[in-house]
């Protein structure tokens, strides 16, 4: 059972999980090219973990097919698991082992050769920034090493394809930046990187983008790409006193898709580029044409999911 | 092969970080064997006794005399009336009364049978019984006397010759020590090792593992043989408290007992996995492992003999491994027997293992769900 052959690093096929009647994913159909940055993006509870934990092979899909690295995600999941690097949303790390001896352990499990192994161990406590701390117990290190050490524990064996569960929740803001340029470095390396964020401005960082929503894969693009296709209209931004209180007579208007407050400024989506002038005309001020962000097309998105299964409340 | 030595490895330093949990592991043999040993005397003697005197005559001092002088009774008070001995009896001041009756003397003197009343406090079924065999045979002793003297006779026409093998002297630690080893290895090994596997799943690094090429039964081997040489270094020590302070005779070949063991340890191990992957949290893990103890404790003939016991339990106390580790063990060390009279009871330690070790590899996938 050929997929679509070994170029993607991922590949499913209507991928479904369920959880009694609950459906976590649903008929997930993607491919994710080697070497690439994905970023799985939506809230929780979306179906992102599902997913991952599936492609991990540690948790049997209910239906569909698919494949990692060209193994069958079924049948050759050991397969699988020798060559990806993995790390939970927990950083799953002995707290009353050092940081050495968790990467000892790690690199064991993985059969790297012994003549390799300092080497290797040397190389992640540098890139986690634990140098000179070897000896110290993981449980005296503060979220942003834990988070960097649990990744070297995941890439000690230098794996082809890494699943990154939420790695950044409850760290800080710095270290969450210097946890994506690493992460970036890896993927320059030829590493397939799957990073499940909630976070936006990581996800601007991702080569590409899943809109994971209620289990189903609403788009699956670059980040420019999306910002271009994804919304149906032109997207202007207003600057109006009082704005608040305006939406409603704008939303009225018939050329009018969406408008929405975006702190002091007001978005607006209308039908198409020419319709400014008269929008100038009904407020007073003059729109200004924005790309809109990936949270624009995020709300789009979803919104256009939600009328397609006629579940839209409003 | 590396994969295991790699758990094994982690294992040992993680033990040796807890430092109270290896505290508690060595302790444990120590403080049970003498807190057992010294208390659990299954022997009764001292049993303190009131004694209501009507007779008020020789006799009467002569067969309370014979009372006391069997180690077995303590005059501790006198009743000047029956219901001062309810009293005492029912207030625990005395767990026997002795009572004579007024014409006690005189019915001897006749050759009328003399009644003596020995009223018992069964609510403590040990104390009775010990109480009421000795007071039995006290009877039948003083008897014999008499009769011997009416009939002018030498020896009695029965000559019945009991001799206890093994421990002649009836010594209670003996018969204890070992089975207390047994006890606490099956202890340990259930809680530490059903705790071990329970404990990576809460923490979530059981995810992490199941994510790597780690195999089920790499782990398994891995996480329960620690707790093998743990298991010898417990026995190593409660063997020492028993020769070096209970004086227990080890009569058999202590390499054997040491082989032996072996089996009765990974039966344990494998019911301490079973548990592990059937618990979701260290709590239930617990819970249960005290659930399966208690009845080993209770039904494998360490406490009650199981020969006294109904068919039905008598053949639940032939599920539980604890049973013939405690004939082996027991055999060993007091008998001196060797393997060819416990190929039985190692047999069955060997099916206990394979069964609960197949169960546990078999339960636990490496899967999340």
């Amino acid at each position: 059972m050929s997929l679509s052959g070994d170029d993607q690093a991922v590949s499913t096929r209507n991928l479904t999980r369920k959880f009694g009647s609950f459906t976590a994913v649903d008929q997930v159909t993607m491919d994710i090219g080697r070497g690439e940055i994905c970023g799985f993006l939506g809230p929780n509870g979306a179906g992102k973990t599902t997913t991952i934990r599936m492609l991990c092979g540690i948790l049997a899909p209910t239906s569909g097919s698919g494949s990692v690295l060209g193994y069958d995600i079924f049948r050759e999941s050991e397969q699988i698991k020798k060559h990806l690097g993995y790390m939970s949303q927990k950083f799953s790390l002995y707290e009353d082992l050092s940081v050495r001896e968790n990467l000892d352990f790690y690199s064991a499990l993985y059969e790297i050769p012994g003549r390799d192994r300092s080497g290797r161990i040397a190389e992640m406590v540098a890139m986690a920034g634990l140098a000179g701390r070897e000896r110290e117990l993981v449980a005296n290190l503060s979220g942003g090493w834990k988070q960097r050490l649990a990744l070297g524990c995941a890439i000690v064996a230098r794996p082809s394809i890494i699943f990154l569960d939420e790695p950044t929740s409850g760290v800080s803001p710095t270290s969450r930046r210097h946890f994506f340029n690493i992460i970036q470095g890896l993927a320059n390396q030829g590493i397939t990187v799957i990073v499940a964020t909630h976070f936006m401005d990581e996800a601007e960082r991702c080569g590409k983008i899943a809109f994971i929503s209620n289990g189903r894969l609403l788009a699956l693009d670059s980040p420019d790409r999306l910002k271009a296709t994804a919304l149906d209209g032109w997207l202007v931004e207003l600057e109006v006193a009082g704005g608040v209180n305006r939406i409603g007579d704008i939303e009225a208007l018939p050329y009018v898709r969406e408008c929405s407050l975006h702190g002091p400024l007001l978005h607006v989506l209308l039908e198409s580029e020419s319709r400014m002038a008269s929008l100038e005309g009904f407020i007073g001020v003059a729109p200004r044409p924005i790309t809109p962000s990936l949270e624009d097309v995020f709300i789009a998105l979803a919104k256009r999911s939600r009328v397609a299964a006629g579940t839209d409340g409003v | 092969m590396s994969r295991i030595l790699a758990v094994i490895k982690k294992e040992f330093l993680q033990m040796r970080r807890d430092r109270l949990t290896l505290g508690i592991v060595f302790a444990l043999p120590l403080v049970q064997l003498l807190l057992f040993g010294y208390a659990i005397q299954t022997e009764v003697k001292h049993i303190s006794t009131v004694v209501f005197d009507q007779s008020l005559s020789p006799e009467s001092r002569d067969l309370t005399d014979s009372f006391t002088a069997s180690g077995y009774f303590d005059v501790t008070s006198t009743a000047n009336s029956y219901t001062a001995v309810t009293r005492m009896i029912d207030s625990g001041q005395a767990k026997v009364g002795i009572i004579y009756p007024p014409d006690f003397a005189e019915n001897l003197k006749k050759g009328v049978p003399a009644q003596v009343q020995v009223v018992v406090d069964a609510s403590d079924n040990m104390v009775a019984s010990q109480a009421v065999a000795v007071a039995n045979s006290i009877g039948l002793i003083k008897s014999q006397q008499v009769l011997f003297q009416r009939a002018r006779l030498q020896s009695a026409p029965y000559d019945v010759r009991v001799r206890p093998w093994y421990n002649p002297d009836g010594i209670t630690a003996y018969y204890m020590v070992p089975a207390i080893l047994g006890i606490i290895v099956t202890m340990t090994m259930v809680m530490m090792t059903s705790v071990a596997i329970v404990r990576e799943r809460e923490r979530g690094t059981l995810e992490q593992l199941i994510v790597t090429p780690l195999k089920s039964y790499e782990l398994m081997i891995g996480k329960v043989a620690p707790s093998i040489v743990l298991g010898y270094a417990q026995i190593t020590v409660a063997l020492l408290v028993g020769a070096l302070v209970f004086r227990v005779p080890i009569r058999g070949s202590l390499l054997q007992l040491y082989l032996l063991t072996l089996f009765f340890i990974t039966a344990s191990l494998g019911l301490g996995v079973l548990i592990s992957n059937i618990a979701k949290t260290q709590m239930q893990a617990m819970q249960m492992s005290f659930f399966v103890l208690l009845p080993s404790i209770l039904l494998s003939g360490f406490m009650f003999p199981r020969e006294a016991m109904p068919k039905v339990i008598y053949y639940i106390g032939a599920v539980i491994p604890l049973t013939y580790y405690l004939q082996i063990i027991r055999g060993i060390v007091l008998k001196g027997i060797g393997f060819p009279y416990l190929i039985g009871q190692v047999t069955a330690l060997l099916i206990f293992s394979a069964i609960f070790m197949g169960i546990a590899i078999l339960k636990f996938q490496k899967k999340i769900a």
